[in-house]
C-alpha cells in the first residue's frame, strides 16, 4: 500500500464524513431543539440533488443548479415542517416514525413518478473539473477538493450561527428549555420552521454535491439517513460538535475500512478469502465503532443526556 | 359497552371476557383469525391459488408483527430493526436447505451436519439464532432508550443488511434460491393449501402463546415497564432483564416467521433484510392498532389488500399508500381494532 494511496483515502474519507456532517447537523439541530426524530431528512437530501439536477440541466449552470438545491430543500423543508412536522411535536418518537415513514413513501414515489426510476448524471462544473497535484505529488480531484473545502466553510458558519448570533441563542435556549423561551417573547413556531428549513437547507446542499460526484436516483437519502443517525449516536444527540465529531470519525473509518482490512487480511489468508472476510468487516466497521462507544459511553462522546 | 370493559389494557382483552359474554374485542379478534382461515379455504375452493399464496403471506406477515408486537406494543420499545430477525430466520432456512440440497456439509466438526430441509429443524434453528442475535443487540441497545433505541436498532440492522450483500458465499446481493420447498411430517408443502393451512395454525399457536404470556406474570411486569418503569423497580423488578427476555423472545418470533417467509417465496435475500421491512412491520401494528394482540393480523391483511388493489390502479401505490398512512398517523389512532373494537388502550 502507497502512502499516496493513502492520502488520498484520507481525503475521500474527509469528504465523505464532511457530506455527513451536512446531513447529520440538521437531524441533530432538529432533534435538539424540537425532540423529533426525523426519518425524512433522506427526502430533502434527495429534493435537493434532483433539483440541482432539473437546473443544471436546464440551464447548463452547476452553479445555478446548487443555488436551487439549497432553496428547493429549503422550501420542502418549510413547507413539510407547516403542513406535517408540527403536528408531531407533541406526539411520542413512534407517531414521529410512522408519520416521517410515511413522508419518505410520499416523495420517493412521487419523485419517481416525475422523474423515473433511472439515474440522473450531473457535470462537474469547468471550473472545478480536473485535479490538482499536492504537496508531495498527490494527484487528487479539484471537485472533490471544492467539497471539503465548502463542507469546512459550512461547519464554522455554523458554529458561528449557532455560537455568536441572536438566532443561535434562541435555538440554544429552545434546546435547553422551550416552554421559558416562548414565555419570553421568542416566536416558538417561526423558530421551528426556521431550524427546520435551515436543516433541510444543509441536506439538500450535501445531496446535490454528493450527487454530482455519484449519480441522482430516488433512494439516494436512505442509506445517508441511516450513517447519519449512526453518526448522531456516536457524538451525542443535540450536539453539532458530537455530529462535527462522529461524522469524520464515521467517514474516516468508513473510507480506511474498505481500503485497510482486506489488505490486513490479506497478511494472513488467501488473497480471495481476504478480500471476502475484508469486506464483509469494513461494511459493518462503523456500526462495530458505534458498538464500542456505546459500551463506554451510553450518551455518546457529546451527548448530554442519555 | 360498560365502561368496565374500557379499563382493562393492552393484551388483556381475554380477561375482559367474563365467562358469560364475550368482548368484542375477542369477538373482532375470533373474526379477524378465521376470516383468514375463510379466505383462503374459499381461495381455494374457487381455484385461486394466487389469492391462497397471498393469505399465506398475510399470515406469515402477522406472525412477524406479532413478535414485533410484543415489544412494541406490551414493552413500549420501538424497534426500527426487525428485518434482522426477520431475514436471519430467511437466511437460516435457505443455508440449512443450500447445505441439504447440495450435498455439501455445513460443518464437520463437532460432529458432520450436512443441512436439512426439515421445517421443524429449520424452525428451531431460526428462533435460535434469531435468539441470538436479539439477546446481543438488546443487550447494547437497551442501554439507551427512546430515540436512541430507535437509531440503535435501526443502525445494527442495517449491520446485518450491509453483511448479507457483501458476504458472497451465500448469494450477496443476488440471493440464495431454495429449490424445493422445506418438508413438514405428514404434509405436502408444495402444496399451497397445505402450506396455508400449517402457516394459518403457527400463527395462532404464536398469538396464543403471546396471549398467555400477556396474561403471565412477566407480561404484567413487561407491561409494567411501558407504563412506569419507576414503579416497577419500586416494586423489585428490574426493568431491564425483563424487556431484554421478551426482546429476545420477539427476535425469535421474527426469526420463526423469516423462516417460513423464505419457504413461501423459495427465496431469501437481502431485501428480507431491509429497513423498509422494519418500517413496514411497524406500519402494521399502526394499521391494526398498537398493543391490541390481532394489530399485526389486520395491519398485514390491511397493508396486502392495499398494496394488490392500489397495485393494480397505479404503479405508484406507495404514494397513495403514504398519503393515507399519514392520515392514520396524525388522525386515525388506534387503528382498525381500535375503530371495531372500541375501548381505549391505556398507557
Amino acid at each position: 500500500m502507497s502512502t499516496i494511496l493513502l492520502i488520498e483515502q484520507l481525503l475521500n474519507g474527509l469528504q465523505s464524513g464532511l457530506m455527513l456532517f451536512l446531513m447529520a447537523a440538521g437531524l441533530t439541530l432538529v432533534f435538539g431543539v424540537m425532540g423529533l426524530i426525523n426519518l425524512a431528512h433522506g427526502s430533502l437530501y434527495m429534493v435537493g440533488a434532483f433539483a440541482c439536477a432539473g437546473v443544471a440541466a436546464a440551464t447548463g449552470s452547476f452553479w445555478l443548479g446548487l443555488a436551487a438545491s439549497i432553496a428547493a430543500a429549503a422550501a420542502a423543508g418549510a413547507i413539510v415542517e407547516v403542513a406535517v412536522i408540527r403536528r408531531l411535536y407533541a406526539r411520542d418518537h413512534l407517531d414521529q416514525v410512522l408519520a416521517t415513514f410515511a413522508l419518505i413513501l410520499i416523495f420517493s414515489e412521487g419523485t419517481r413518478w416525475l422523474y423515473g426510476s433511472f439515474p440522473l448524471y450531473l457535470n462537474v462544473p469547468p471550473s472545478l473539473s480536473g485535479s490538482v497535484t499536492l504537496p508531495g505529488g498527490i494527484q487528487y480531484s479539484l471537485f472533490r477538493l471544492a467539497i471539503i473545502g465548502a463542507g469546512l466553510a459550512v461547519a464554522v458558519g455554523l458554529f458561528l450561527l449557532i455560537g455568536k448570533t441572536r438566532i443561535g441563542v434562541q435555538v440554544r435556549a429552545g434546546e435547553a428549555d422551550r416552554e421559558m423561551i416562548a414565555a419570553l417573547g421568542v416566536d416558538i413556531r417561526r423558530l421551528y420552521t426556521l431550524v427546520f428549513a435551515l436543516g433541510a437547507a444543509l441536506a439538500g446542499m450535501a445531496g446535490a454535491l454528493v450527487g454530482t460526484i455519484q449519480s441522482v436516483q430516488v433512494g439516494m437519502g436512505e442509506p445517508v439517513l441511516i450513517l447519519a443517525f449512526v453518526v448522531i449516536v456516536i457524538g451525542g444527540i443535540g450536539s453539532i460538535k458530537g455530529a462535527l465529531v462522529g461524522a469524520l470519525l464515521v467517514g474516516l473509518t468508513d473510507t480506511m475500512g474498505r481500503v485497510l482490512l482486506p489488505s490486513l487480511f490479506d497478511l494472513f489468508m488467501e488473497t480471495s478469502a481476504a478480500t471476502s472476510v475484508g469486506a464483509a468487516l469494513a461494511s459493518m466497521a462503523i456500526y462495530i465503532l458505534m458498538a464500542l462507544v456505546l459500551v463506554v459511553r451510553p450518551g455518546g462522546l457529546f451527548g448530554a443526556r442519555a | 359497552m360498560s365502561p368496565v370493559e374500557q379499563i382493562p389494557a393492552a393484551g388483556s382483552e381475554p380477561m375482559a371476557a367474563a365467562p358469560a359474554r364475550p368482548s368484542r374485542a375477542t369477538l373482532v379478534n375470533a373474526a379477524l383469525g378465521l376470516g383468514l382461515l375463510a379466505f383462503g379455504l374459499g381461495a381455494w375452493a374457487m381455484g385461486e391459488v394466487f389469492m391462497v399464496t397471498l393469505a399465506t403471506k398475510v399470515a406469515i406477515l402477522a406472525i412477524a408483527g406479532a413478535g414485533l408486537n410484543l415489544v412494541l406494543g406490551y414493552g413500549g420499545l420501538v424497534s426500527f430493526g426487525h428485518a434482522a430477525y426477520f431475514g436471519l430466520g430467511g437466511y437460516t432456512a435457505g443455508i440449512l436447505a443450500h447445505h441439504a440440497l447440495n450435498y455439501t456439509p455445513l460443518f464437520e466438526w463437532p460432529f458432520l451436519f450436512e443441512g436439512t430441509t426439515s421445517m421443524p429443524v429449520i424452525w428451531l434453528t431460526a428462533m435460535v439464532i434469531g435468539a441470538l442475535a436479539a439477546a446481543a443487540i438488546g443487550a447494547l441497545s437497551l442501554r439507551t432508550t427512546g430515540v436512541y433505541f430507535i437509531m440503535i436498532t435501526l443502525a445494527f440492522g442495517q449491520m446485518i443488511f450491509y453483511f448479507a450483500i457483501s458476504w458472497p458465499a451465500y448469494g450477496g446481493e443476488d440471493g440464495l434460491p431454495i429449490y424445493v420447498r422445506n418438508g413438514f411430517p405428514g404434509l405436502d408443502t408444495l402444496d399451497p393449501l397445505h402450506f396455508f393451512g400449517l402457516v394459518w395454525a403457527v400463527l395462532m399457536a404464536v398469538l396464543g402463546g403471546i396471549a398467555m404470556l400477556a396474561r403471565s406474570r412477566f407480561g404484567l411486569a413487561l407491561q409494567a415497564a411501558r407504563q412506569n418503569r419507576q414503579r416497577l423497580m419500586a416494586v423489585g423488578i428490574r426493568p431491564g432483564g425483563v424487556l431484554l427476555t421478551a426482546f429476545v423472545i420477539s427476535g425469535a418470533i421474527t426469526a420463526l416467521a423469516g423462516a417460513l417467509y423464505a419457504d413461501l417465496n423459495r427465496f431469501v435475500s437481502p431485501s428480507m433484510l431491509s429497513w423498509h421491512l422494519s418500517g413496514e412491520l411497524l406500519v402494521f401494528l399502526i394499521l391494526g392498532g398498537t398493543g391490541r394482540l390481532f394489530a399485526p393480523l389486520a395491519g398485514a391483511g390491511l397493508y396486502i389488500a392495499l398494496e394488490h388493489l392500489l397495485g393494480g390502479v397505479s404503479d405508484h401505490w406507495q404514494f397513495f399508500f403514504g398519503l393515507l398512512l399519514l392520515a392514520v398517523v396524525l388522525f386515525a389512532r388506534g387503528g382498525v381494532i381500535g375503530f371495531l373494537a372500541g375501548g381505549k388502550r391505556h398507557g
